[in-house]
């Protein structure tokens, strides 16, 4: 009776994915991406594989021209901590992380050529963790320093999932300024959401490196790393400790948290239900008996006996043609009509309301 | 969720054989009769089973098959006299002193789609004891509940109820052998032979319900998660149950999968351990050591331990070739198949004999069993699509339908009501055949990528981003063509006062 009480508490979910999104590019936002890093790295230890995150970096900093240590992000200053290892998988890097690009990956209406590894191929049975980081305003987040995802886009989106039971729960993490406004208008149920600031607030990093020359953390996702370094698969801390993460007194920010549309206490979820993989196992304790003598039907498959010639590749790339190119003469294209019939229509305007006489002193 | 209303129609023969009918018949045989219950789920899904009976007497053929020996040959030689598509069931009542079902056993399963049940006082009797048959052979109230479980309420079903695999139209099934030691193992396996063998007819048998892709790898030092701890008691390595949710993580980011399909994979592991942690054992949860020496993960695939024997010289060089038992092995993965698809024989009754499905690896009965749970879940999933996508399209006035959205979703539309059509008519086979058109066209319809809602902008955004900068332009504009019209007009009065 204790196990099925037990059983109701418990999550269930049967796979685990999270998707990490870096929306600033250029070098001063090295944080961002190391941000984003270091939860990836977190996940990963856990239990995650590659093949259930998905990962979007909208800028490359290891290896950034003004990187002083190439092929290295670090977390930690006097460089402790390079989040950027040997085994990093990005799937959606640099320009491709747009709004566009992310609304299609949570929504799943992606276009067929997709890949499988740049898709979200969850089920009703899967946890989701979402974890953002950028520049953010109350209401929206900006991408790439041109557009911008708004809280109800992503409200939206969500629904969208839940509609087609792409969640069994989702956690959705957000370290960015005034990062509260963004789980504001969630409304689908079984999403608990976390900010690392509070509507008004500013969430400021954490501590920059001479060496390297940027702010490598914000203060954030660097206590929500150092609880994390904690956890182990087997460990049984609850959503409870998550939210103690970083009070005010180290994070000058407040961060907030979002339940109520969660359906279980934050009390019986553990950090492993989100941040990593514990998959439900259950002991085979039966086996088919099989009659051994029997013979295999001739494979499907006959060799394949085709002459294949090696294979050369034709000329793709001719550098000392583009190297040496002039630089393309851009075509000079007359002004659009619209502009055009605006300017003709505010010009006569003008003159018949003031009188024709003008025009002698404009020719 | 969108109301669901389906009918699920199981037509039944029950065949008396001679001394076997009871006594209480209301009418002479043969005559037709039905029962129907309602499984409610939740407000506004339903679902009724049907269940279309014809009792009659054995013909004369089926007499004399039902005279064999033992239950298993009387079954066999009553298959070829039957006519069972998809979904029908027959059922054969014997005396209740015949010999054919052993002692104890009121009710024998065969392979294909008939049982025999043995006689026992009245009709009502009878008629209970049919009724649970039917529903062991078809479908039950929790195995639909299960399939429709994003609609039950929260707190009748348990989490672990939801665990099987999910109607898809594929599934990747991926055979990987692991050998963390090459070099103390050299582990040749035949999994091309194996999967022939013993794969294959399974597949062919559920190749109805969806398409199978079969591959197999060779993963060298890949350790599991966990380190087994020594048990001097039995001298040798043991893996505690609570220890297992751990043992896949490592290996899982090894394991890939096929870069084109997107069907759900179900892998199947091999783990020969290294020589230093030879003989492993799974201990379940009371201590004892696990006879299958496997453990399976819902909706995801199985693990094997598979201990090589230390060699019997200890001058033996190394590695040691290993010949893998592939038909052990095999009865062990095609057994943790059947669980992942929800096809256990546990609760059944202890007075019903089941009879093995040998290498077909499952009955027809439990063929048919997926196929009704898959059907009802397709038709639910496409209810629920089709509606996500209506309000999809009444949020959003503007968005635009593209021609083929639009006859995906009449396809889908057409196709589910067929579905529910030939369910209630009880042809299974079509009913499942259209359900998953249905689920195929509603969820392109749903995922066209054309479908963003960010690429299509309410009206009120339009107005906000274009009313500031016409507006202030607008105005001297305006007003000026006000002066031009009054200009015009005292003109022209002015001219027809002159004249």
């Amino acid at each position: 009776f204790q196990d099925q009480a037990e059983q109701f508490l418990r999550s269930g979910h049967t796979n685990n994915w999270a998707v990490l999104v870096c929306t600033s590019r250029f070098w001063f936002n090295y944080r961002h991406v190391a941000n984003t890093l270091s939860v990836y790295r977190s996940v990963k230890r856990l239990g995650i594989p590659d093949s259930h995150i998905v990962l979007m970096l909208a800028d490359d900093m290891a290896c950034n021209p003004r990187n002083p240590k190439p092929a290295t992000v670090f977390s930690h200053k006097n460089m402790e901590l390079n989040v950027y290892g040997d085994d990093v998988e990005v799937d959606y890097r640099s320009y491709e992380v747009t709004v566009e690009n992310f609304l299609r990956v949570l929504t799943g209406r992606i276009p067929p050529s997709t890949p499988r590894s740049k898709r979200l191929l969850s089920d009703d049975r899967s946890n989701i963790l979402i974890y953002m980081t950028g520049h953010g305003g109350n209401g929206f987040l900006k991408f790439q320093d041109s557009e911008e995802i708004t809280n109800v886009e992503l409200a939206d989106a969500f629904e969208q999932m839940w509609q087609k039971r792409r969640y069994n729960e989702l956690l959705f993490i957000i370290d960015t300024c005034q990062g509260a406004s963004m789980y504001e208008r969630f409304y689908s149920p079984n999403i608990m959401a976390l900010a690392s600031s509070q509507v008004g607030e500013d969430s400021l990093s954490h501590q920059p490196d001479l060496g390297i020359g940027v702010h490598l953390m914000d203060r954030y996702t660097f206590y929500v790393l150092e609880f994390l370094e904690e956890i182990h698969p087997a460990s049984q801390t609850n959503m409870n400790d998550l939210f103690q993460v970083c009070p005010k007194s180290l994070c000058v920010s407040t961060p907030g948290h979002r339940t109520d549309l969660f359906q279980r206490d934050p009390q019986n979820v553990l950090i492993t239900d989100f941040f990593g993989s514990v998959r439900k196992v259950e002991i085979t304790t039966e086996a088919l008996s099989l009659d051994r003598d029997v013979a295999g039907s001739e494979s499907k498959f006959p060799e394949e006996e085709l002459a294949t010639e090696p294979l050369k590749y034709a000329e793709q790339l001719p550098v000392a043609q583009i190297i040496h190119q002039k630089p393309k003469q851009k075509d000079w294209h007359p002004p659009g009509g619209f502009i055009l019939g605006l300017w003709a229509l505010i010009i006569m305007v003008f003159f018949k309301t003031y009188g024709i006489k003008h025009m002698k002193h404009v020719f | 969720a969108a109301p669901v209303q389906v009918q699920l129609v199981v037509p039944m023969a029950v065949v008396f054989s001679p001394g076997s009918m009871p006594g209480d018949l209301p009418r002479p045989l043969p005559f037709r009769d039905l029962e129907e219950m309602e499984i409610s789920v939740n407000l506004r899904t339903s679902v009724t089973s049907r269940y279309e009976m014809l009792y009659r007497s054995t013909t004369g053929q089926e007499e004399a098959a039902l005279a064999a020996a033992t239950a298993r040959e009387a079954d066999a030689a009553l298959h070829p006299l039957q006519d069972t598509p998809l979904g029908s069931l027959t059922m054969y009542v014997v005396p209740e002193t015949s010999s054919l079902l052993p002692q104890g056993i009121d009710v024998y399963v065969g392979k294909h789609r008939s049982a025999l049940v043995r006689a026992g006082g009245s009709l009502a009797a009878l008629q209970a004891q049919l009724r649970e048959v039917a529903q062991v052979m078809s479908f039950t109230a929790t195995s639909i509940a299960a399939v429709l479980s994003d609609r039950v309420p929260n707190g009748h079903l348990s989490p672990d109820a939801r665990r099987y695999l999910k109607s898809s139209l594929g599934y990747e099934i991926t055979f990987s052998l692991l050998n963390p030691d090459p070099k103390s193992h050299t582990v040749d396996w035949d999994i091309e032979g194996a999967v022939n063998r013993f794969v294959k007819p399974v597949l062919d048998k559920l190749s109805l319900v969806a398409n199978f892709s079969v591959d197999s790898q060779i993963l060298y030092y890949a350790v599991l998660g966990v380190t087994p701890r020594y048990d001097k008691e039995s001298s040798s390595f043991l893996l505690s149950a609570h220890s297992l949710p751990h043992v896949i993580n490592p290996v899982e980011a090894r394991l890939g999968s096929s870069a084109a399909s997107l069907y759900p994979v179900l892998n199947f592991l091999l783990y020969v351990p290294e020589r230093s942690h030879t003989p492993l054992y799974i201990q379940d949860k009371d201590g004892a050591p696990v006879s299958t020496n496997a453990f399976h993960s819902p909706r995801w695939g199985g693990i094997m331990v598979y201990n090589v024997e230390a060699p019997a010289s200890p001058q033996a060089s190394f590695p040691v070739h290993v010949d893998v038992d592939m038909a052990r092995v095999m009865e062990v993965f095609l057994a943790q198949l059947r669980l992942l698809f929800g096809l256990s024989r546990e609760e059944v009754p202890p007075e019903f004999l089941l009879e093995s499905p040998g290498n077909e690896g499952l009955a027809d009965w439990e063929l048919d069993h997926l196929l009704w749970a898959h059907t009802v879940e397709n038709i639910a999933t496409v209810s629920t699509t089709l509606t996500s996508l209506a309000q999809l399209l009444d949020k959003i006035g503007n968005i635009v339908i593209k021609d083929d959205v639009a006859s995906e979703v009449y396809r889908a539309v057409a196709a589910v009501q067929s579905a529910v059509t030939e369910l209630s008519l009880g042809h299974l086979h079509a009913a499942f055949q259209a359900s998953k058109e249905a689920v195929t066209s509603s969820e392109r319809a749903f995922f066209d990528p054309s479908l963003l809602h960010l690429l299509y902008f309410p009206d009120d955004q339009k107005f906000a981003i274009y009313i500031p900068l016409f507006l202030p332009m607008a105005v001297p504009i305006l007003l000026s063509l006000a002066k031009i019209v009054r200009e015009t007009r005292q003109r022209k009065k002015e001219a027809t006062k002159m004249d």
